[in-house]
């Protein structure tokens, strides 16, 4: 146990997610260490992640503005929107550069045991979307990108369900399976499974 | 298979102990309390991720350590396989094969494959019907270690709708509306995760009973005859025949169907107790001699035959698959007579590898004689 402000700011750091105690430790004595300009900057970008950040209106991922800059391109298709758990999941999927449609954050996933259930998701603000017209044109697919586990697949199967009234709409799940570069030798049988029971024709 | 090399460190007792095994017998010999089933618990954790005698991983580290690590050789076919298991308790444990990490411990199932004998047993007759859960669940995953994977997604599902369960029960009680929307979804997760380890365990009773009969016939034969039935949740709605030997195998959407009609039947009474009424974390293998149930009639001779009879069937039932696991014997001639002596020596006679521990030396039949190891005073030493 270190006196006062050091042990105080060594356990707020260690309950972020991520960081053991060590970690901790080792940052909160850099801190210590820095020049006071580097921990002025911090400080600025700390509170302008509480006070400048907003969330989008329509997709509901951390924004700058009402509206978010992918809901803002004019380029993007409306008619196609990925539904994900966290702002952070919409990232992943930028990062592949190919999916030219839309978002919408759920903003977590069904989990009781953390009373989190459709009500504290933003699944209300989807049905709403869907029969708003964007650009003049309605959504026309729903990709489900939630994770593969548990609470994930629940999710899911309870989107398919409210979904499934809308005439017109195609709804599709993420494919699971192999992940490429790697050996069929190696995946575990859950994942070969998978990706046996979701195959497709070549 | 055979373990050819077992280490371990601050596991139990064992601050470190190191032992060369060979196929064929090894006795441990030493008093009771210096550490003797803490070396044959290493070797069946690393086989099953958990140990014979207790729940948690807490007790398997020694005191004032950290964590505990367990090294073990295994021979399978002439090919070696080096698993390291760490177990760290609280936290997600790591493991290792031929000093590759793996990316989760549940990979090294599979891997060693022991039948473990020991005294704790008697309560597979004697006890709850987790017991006999847990272990046809051993065996399954023994057999195909996809069930580990298949009973950790059930034993979640389960968790979550429980959770929901009760906040409904309670909604309904303080007279708000509650909220069944997502019920039906984790309705249907739990009917799917159940009907495949349902599927996996009636099967797996259907191949087994033979050779539980048969080997309760063999170690009791003065005895009635012993039948094992799987009881699932299910009642009169289970599929006729499945889970019976010669019977058809058991088909996983029939069973989904059934689970999940009821489900739709029970709700009433889930919402109002809060807790999962139907699915195969309710079910039990019952066990009868004769006409009779073995728990509460059996005595106290029958029970140990049969607790010894499931055990040996599934060594039986594991070597019909055609992988030799290996015998662990922890501290039982003692509890026997000597004609069941004699018939489980003639069985462990036969196996691939048989690790035996014993308090005196005399207890262990002549049969069995082998390497022999001394255990004293955090020490192991052949002699």
């Amino acid at each position: 146990m270190y006196e006062g402000p050091v042990q105080d700011l060594i356990d707020e750091l260690g309950r972020l997610p991520g960081v053991g105690p060590k970690s901790a430790q080792r940052i909160a004595f850099h801190l210590l260490a820095a020049d006071p300009a580097d921990i002025g900057k911090l400080q600025d970008a700390l509170q302008k992640v509480k006070d400048g950040v907003v969330f989008c209106d329509v997709c509901g991922n951390v924004s700058a503005e009402t509206t978010c800059r992918i809901c803002r391109d004019p380029r993007r298709d409306p008619s196609v929107v990925c539904v994900v758990e966290e702002p952070k999941d919409v990232l992943a999927v930028e990062r592949t550069r190919e999916f030219k449609g839309r978002y919408h954050v759920l903003g977590g996933a069904l989990d009781p045991l953390s009373g989190v259930g459709p009500d504290q998701l933003r699944i209300r603000q989807l049905l709403t979307r869907m029969s708003t017209r964007t650009d003049g044109q309605d959504i026309t697919e729903i990709i489900i990108a939630t994770d593969p586990n548990t609470e994930g697949e629940a999710t899911a199967t309870y989107l398919v369900r409210m979904l499934r009234d809308f005439p017109g709409l195609a709804v599709t799940r993420l494919a699971s399976g192999l992940p490429m570069g790697g050996d069929l030798e190696f995946a575990d049988e859950l994942t070969l499974g998978r990706a046996l029971s979701g195959r497709r024709s070549m | 298979m055979y373990v050819r090399h077992l280490q371990v460190s601050d596991f139990r007792s064992w601050e470190h102990a190191d032992l060369v095994l060979e196929p064929g017998v090894t006795v441990l010999v030493g008093q009771n309390g210096q550490g003797k089933t803490n070396l044959v618990e290493a070797i069946g954790y690393v086989a099953t991720l958990g140990s014979h005698r207790v729940a948690t991983d807490a007790p398997l580290v020694r005191q004032g350590c950290p964590r505990a690590v367990v090294r073990t050789a295994v021979v399978n076919e002439g090919r070696e396989l080096l698993v390291e298991l760490e177990i760290t308790p609280g936290r997600a444990n790591r493991a290792r094969i031929n000093r590759g990490p793996v990316p989760r411990p549940r990979d090294v199932l599979g891997v060693l494959r022991t039948v473990l004998f020991a005294p704790e047993d008697l309560a597979l007759v004697r006890g709850d019907p987790g017991e006999r859960r847990r272990f046809l669940d051993e065996v399954l995953t023994s057999r195909a270690p996809r069930y580990a994977g298949v009973r950790s997604d059930y034993e979640r599902v389960l968790k979550q709708r429980g959770a929901l369960l009760k906040s409904a029960g309670a909604a309904r009680r303080g007279g708000r509306p509650a909220d069944l929307s997502t019920l039906d979804v984790w309705d249907g997760h739990l009917a799917a995760h159940g009907a495949e380890l349902l599927a996996g365990r009636l099967d797996l009773v259907a191949d087994l009973a033979p050779h539980i009969a048969a080997a309760y016939a063999e170690v009791a034969p003065e005895s009635r005859p012993a039948r094992v039935l799987y009881r699932s949740t299910l009642g009169g709605s289970q599929p006729e025949g499945v889970g019976v030997p010669g019977g058809p195998r058991a088909d996983r959407e029939v069973l989904e169907d059934a689970l999940l009609a009821e489900l739709n039947r029970v709700r009433p009474q889930e919402l109002e107790r809060g807790v999962s009424l139907v699915g195969p974390h309710r079910d039990d293998l019952d066990l009868a001699l004769g006409e009779l149930p073995a728990k509460g009639y059996a005595s106290h001779g029958e029970s140990w035959s049969f607790a010894l009879a499931l055990r040996l069937g599934a060594y039986e039932l594991l070597r019909a698959d055609g992988t030799e696991p290996v015998l662990v014997l922890d501290d039982v001639f003692a509890e026997l007579d000597r004609r069941r002596r004699a018939q489980l020596a003639k069985v462990a006679s036969g196996a691939e590898q048989v690790l035996i521990t014993a308090a005196v030396a005399e207890d262990v039949p002549e049969e069995l004689s082998g390497a022999r190891f001394e255990v004293h005073g955090g020490e192991v030493r052949r002699v």
